[in-house]
């Protein structure tokens, strides 16, 4: 230091506990910032609805709050406060039973186009609020929720677009007139069989000019000419992100028909998908809804086979077996005429005889595919499957009676009100690319949310409170200080935490606690040392500048160790144990600050003024009766 | 108030045959106790389900047994969890039964025998998810380890890296051995506390090898062993309250933090008891085994710094 001030050669002792005025308008700053980015966490939260338009054509707008409004005055549930944002109308109550009563009133009401989502909202000021003070976020184990990580079936993935490519070449050889003998699939390729070499030829042609995806090969097999189809390497790779990309999109569909407000959905690694809801109470509806795989298939069903001989085991080549719901066995054809990537639209009815049914609207290219199989086949029956986790059911399988235009059928099996209404909203929300499995699930109850919450604040309250007393006791006026930045600490890391909108755990609560008894560290090491260079027997004064000066190289040492722990934490860490590193990491950073710069300015203001320091408050000084050494 | 009194500076140093002997046979011990009890790891680790199902009234652990068998799980663990309202159900994990539904047809299950039960926590992993927290959890002790050996060896010397880095690891397998001999959950959180700790207890050490630099400076007669003595003592105020600061936060976890929080306190307690005890008598005879010396520390070219910390 010396050497940057050339006029004095050492610091004078009036000054050497003083700080210019900028360092303390930096702490106080800081503070201030800490009290106003904490102070909406002292708020709470209150119960509200939540809606928002599922569909381009509904929007949010003040006609839909004064729907909501007028609606729930027709019900007489009195909210504490309604507003209008981006994502659309919050509504604030007194109490979750109300809050339940209204979210049920008001789905009925709106129908279809909307979510409505039980939600907390921050009871915090509009003024915090609109300068972005928010209350932190906290973590499912904090608030309840469910957490599930998915994994994307890749082979699945393949093997369902071996299926549409496999349907495709059928029709583009029938439309081109190559005669074929006959077509298997399997989940790796797709095998074309031929009488002469050249419809071969004339195949393969075809089939290298409209699907590039596909490579081709030609194998002799006896005097059949077989050509075999496999996914080129890329293609594969593409099919299989577009597969996680497209599973994303359809959680988020069904999650939004759950109505979960804040819902979390985002990839994970190459084939993961992590699903966060927050506050679900039904947790068996929500695995029910995410794990389905549902989707439709529409088959023709093969009346001309031996379906006893089927049913004694020997199942006709190029069939399957199945019984329809409520019915009789049924031998259904493998080929696959028509997937539920058609259905533009799903809702549940009741058909002509009042029995519980779905309207399916199909999109163009499938309501000319249906149409063209209606006229083709009347008089024949046809399967509708639903296939849910690789077990394909027939639902219904009626005879077609005639052709039918315009895309609009209708499934009515023998389902039940509920049946209907739960297939309506797997097919709304669309299939999924490739089936999933869940592979990590962690469900939090909310009353264990709750005692989560306090037993982490508990901790934090009395860990504090025991090395408050111990430290002012012991160090006194050194000590109460020090207890003040460990107070300014724990401000800005909460301050820090809320600005952030870092997910805060049980185990980040934890941490907090942990930085805190780590943090009064550099403050027993300051101290240690000015009672240190009291004992050698320099004045008060210049003992504190060299207590503080001293002591930093060490603090620094030691608070890097365990940032390099933190980090290694947070890289490989998972869940949990991420939330336990962010606030570790944060906790470091924040006591670095306020346990030599908020408490040097804190013993400044107290002792620096002083001309003649005779004592300085830090507890006894025991000083050895006989000479030291 | 002043808690401690040291007129001379303790020889540390004299007794290192014999503290490396307890460290040694503490370290042998643990290690057996790893091999042959082994890790109770828990479902974040092995793969399985977890619930916490919470009664209005003491459950009845047989009963829930029985329904548990009926379902056709024997080989599920009841057991109490916190309080007698709160029981856990441990279910291994299955590869054939879709091990996400397994929860829900036990939560059916309880509640038609007693409609007061209720689910309060579940965890389901799978067996892969397990694998790789497995080797994530390996790969960050090691990570944590060689980043701290690197930025001793760059802050001081690669003495006192290796030194600290044993030291410390010493502790790591003291807590596994505790939980190997009580067969405490090992869990994702105990985990964090553990390398936590690995960066806690390395401050200590830190805050001695700062002291021991300090006094090769300004001891310029004196012994090495003399010199880590005298930084050891000097230090040692500072070592009892600092931890005895952290304790106080652990404690007050360990009671308050509820189950959730119970091994992750008891994983810190052992790590800061043992903290103490390895940075004093493990790093410094270490570092003295490793031959250190005046020369490591202060290089010839920093006269001029060392004159001015001679008081």
């Amino acid at each position: 230091m010396s050497s940057s001030c050339p006029f004095f050669l050492r610091i004078h002792p009036k000054t050497m506990n003083r700080y210019p005025l900028w360092k303390y308008v930096i702490i106080a700053v800081s503070i201030l910032l800490g009290l106003l980015y904490t102070l909406p966490n002292f708020y709470g939260e209150s119960p509200a609805v939540q809606i928002s338009p599922l569909r381009t054509a509904a929007k949010a707008d003040t006609a839909l709050l004064q729907r909501v409004e007028e609606a729930l005055k027709k019900a007489n549930l009195i909210p504490n406060g309604m507003f209008l944002d981006a994502g659309g109308v919050k509504v604030r109550f007194a109490d979750t039973d109300t809050q339940i009563k209204a979210k049920d009133m008001l789905q009925s009401v709106l129908g279809n186009g909307y979510m409505v989502a039980l939600n907390l909202l921050p009871n915090s000021p509009q003024w915090l609020t609109s300068i972005g003070a928010l209350p932190m976020y906290l973590g499912l184990d904090l608030r309840g929720g469910v957490h599930f990580m998915l994994q994307v079936d890749m082979h699945g993935a393949l093997s369902k677009a071996l299926d549409r490519l496999s349907a495709d070449i059928r029709s583009s050889l029938r439309e081109q007139k190559i005669p074929y003998i006959g077509l298997d699939k399997d989940s790796t390729k797709i095998t074309v069989k031929f009488r002469d070499p050249e419809s071969r030829a004339r195949a393969e042609a075809e089939i290298n000019k409209t699907y590039a995806d596909l490579s081709l090969r030609e194998q002799n097999v006896r005097d059949e000419f077989y050509l075999t189809a496999m996914l080129k390497p890329e293609a594969q790779k593409r099919i299989q992100d577009s597969a996680v990309q497209q599973n994303i999109t359809t959680l988020r569909n069904r999650v939004n028909e759950l109505g979960v407000a804040e819902p979390i959905i985002q990839q994970a690694g190459a084939d993961r998908v992590v699903v966060q809801l927050p506050g679900v109470q039904d947790t068996a509806k929500a695995k029910d809804i995410l794990g389905r795989t549902a989707t439709l298939e529409v088959r023709m069903v093969d009346d001309e086979r031996d379906l006893a001989a089927a049913l004694r085991g020997q199942v006709p080549f190029g069939t399957e077996l199945y019984t329809e719901r409520g019915g009789g066995p049924v031998l259904v054809k493998k080929q696959v005429v028509l997937t539920g990537d058609r259905i533009n639209d799903a809702q549940a009815g009741f058909d002509a005889n009042n029995q519980p049914a779905v309207h399916l609207n199909l999109d163009n290219s499938g309501a000319r595919i249906f149409r063209q199989l209606t006229r083709d086949n009347v008089g024949k029956r046809m399967a509708i499957l639903l296939i849910e986790k690789n077990q394909a059911e027939v639902i219904t399988a009626p005879v077609i009676r005639e052709e039918i235009g315009g895309g609009r059928v209708q499934i009515s099996g023998r389902m039940t009100t509920e049946e209907a209404r739960d297939v309506a909203l797997l097919l709304r929300a669309g299939a999924l690319a490739a089936p999933m499995d869940i592979i990590e699930e962690r469900t939090v109850g909310p009353s264990l949310g709750a005692d989560n919450i306090s037993r982490g604040f508990n901790s934090t309250l009395f860990g504090f409170a025991a090395i408050a007393v111990f430290m002012t006791i012991y160090y006194q006026v050194f000590g109460f200080i020090s207890v003040m930045a460990l107070g300014v600490n724990l401000l800005l890391l909460v301050g820090l935490l809320s600005i952030l909108q870092a997910t805060l755990t049980l185990p980040g609560m934890a941490a907090i606690a942990l930085t805190l008894g780590m943090a009064i560290d550099a403050n027993v090491l300051i101290n240690e040392r000015v009672r240190d260079e009291l004992r050698n027997g320099i004045s008060p004064q210049a003992a504190i500048n060299a207590g503080y000066e001293r002591a930093f190289g060490t603090i620094l040492d030691s608070n890097i160790t365990t940032l390099i722990a933190g980090i290694a934490l947070f890289a490989f860490g998972s869940g949990p144990v991420k939330g336990f590193a962010v606030v570790l990491c944060l906790g470091i950073l924040t006591s670095m600050f306020s346990a030599v710069m908020v408490s040097r300015g804190m013993v400044n203001l107290i002792y620096g003024n002083r001309r003649k320091l005779e004592r300085v408050s830090v507890g006894q000084v025991w000083k050895p009766v006989s000479d030291r050494r | 108030m002043e808690f401690f009194r040291i007129k001379r500076d303790i020889p540390f140093m004299s007794w290192g045959k014999y503290t490396t002997t307890i460290s040694l046979l503490t370290f042998v011990v643990a290690v057996f106790f790893l091999f042959t009890k082994g890790l109770n790891l828990g479902v974040d680790f092995t793969g399985g389900t977890v619930m916490e199902v919470g009664y209005t009234q003491p459950a009845d652990l047989a009963r829930i047994r029985e329904i548990l068998i009926k379902l056709g799980m024997p080989d599920a663990s009841v057991q109490n969890f916190g309080t007698s309202r709160d029981v856990m159900i441990r279910l291994p994990a299955k590869s054939d039964i879709s091990s996400a539904r397994l929860s829900e047809t036990v939560i059916t299950a309880l509640r038609q025998d007693d409609r007061t039960a209720e689910m309060r926590r579940v965890e389901f992993v799978g067996p892969q998810v397990g694998k790789e927290l497995v080797e994530n959890g390996a790969l960050a002790l090691l990570v944590v380890s060689l980043g701290i050996v690197a930025y001793l060896a760059a802050r001081f010397e690669w003495k006192f890296g290796v030194a600290g880095i044993i030291a410390n690891l010493h502790d790591v397998v003291i807590i596994l051995g505790f939980f190997a001999f009580f067969q405490w959950e090992f869990s994702l959180t105990v985990l964090a506390a553990i390398l936590a700790i690995l960066g806690y207890s390395v401050n200590e050490s830190v805050v001695i090898f700062d002291r021991i630099r300090e006094n090769f400076r300004k001891m310029r007669k004196a012994s090495v062993p003399q010199v880590i003595d005298n930084a050891i003592t000097r230090t040692m105020s500072r070592t009892i309250i600092t931890h005895g600061c952290t304790q106080m936060v652990v404690v007050s976890m360990l009671f308050f933090g509820g189950e959730a929080l119970h091994y992750f306190a008891m994983a810190l307690t052992i790590g800061i008891l043992f903290g103490i005890y390895s940075s004093v008598l493990v790093a410094s005879p270490l570092l003295m085994l490793l031959g250190v010396s005046r020369e490591d520390i202060v290089k010839p070219e920093k006269k001029k710094e060392e004159a001015e910390a001679t008081p």
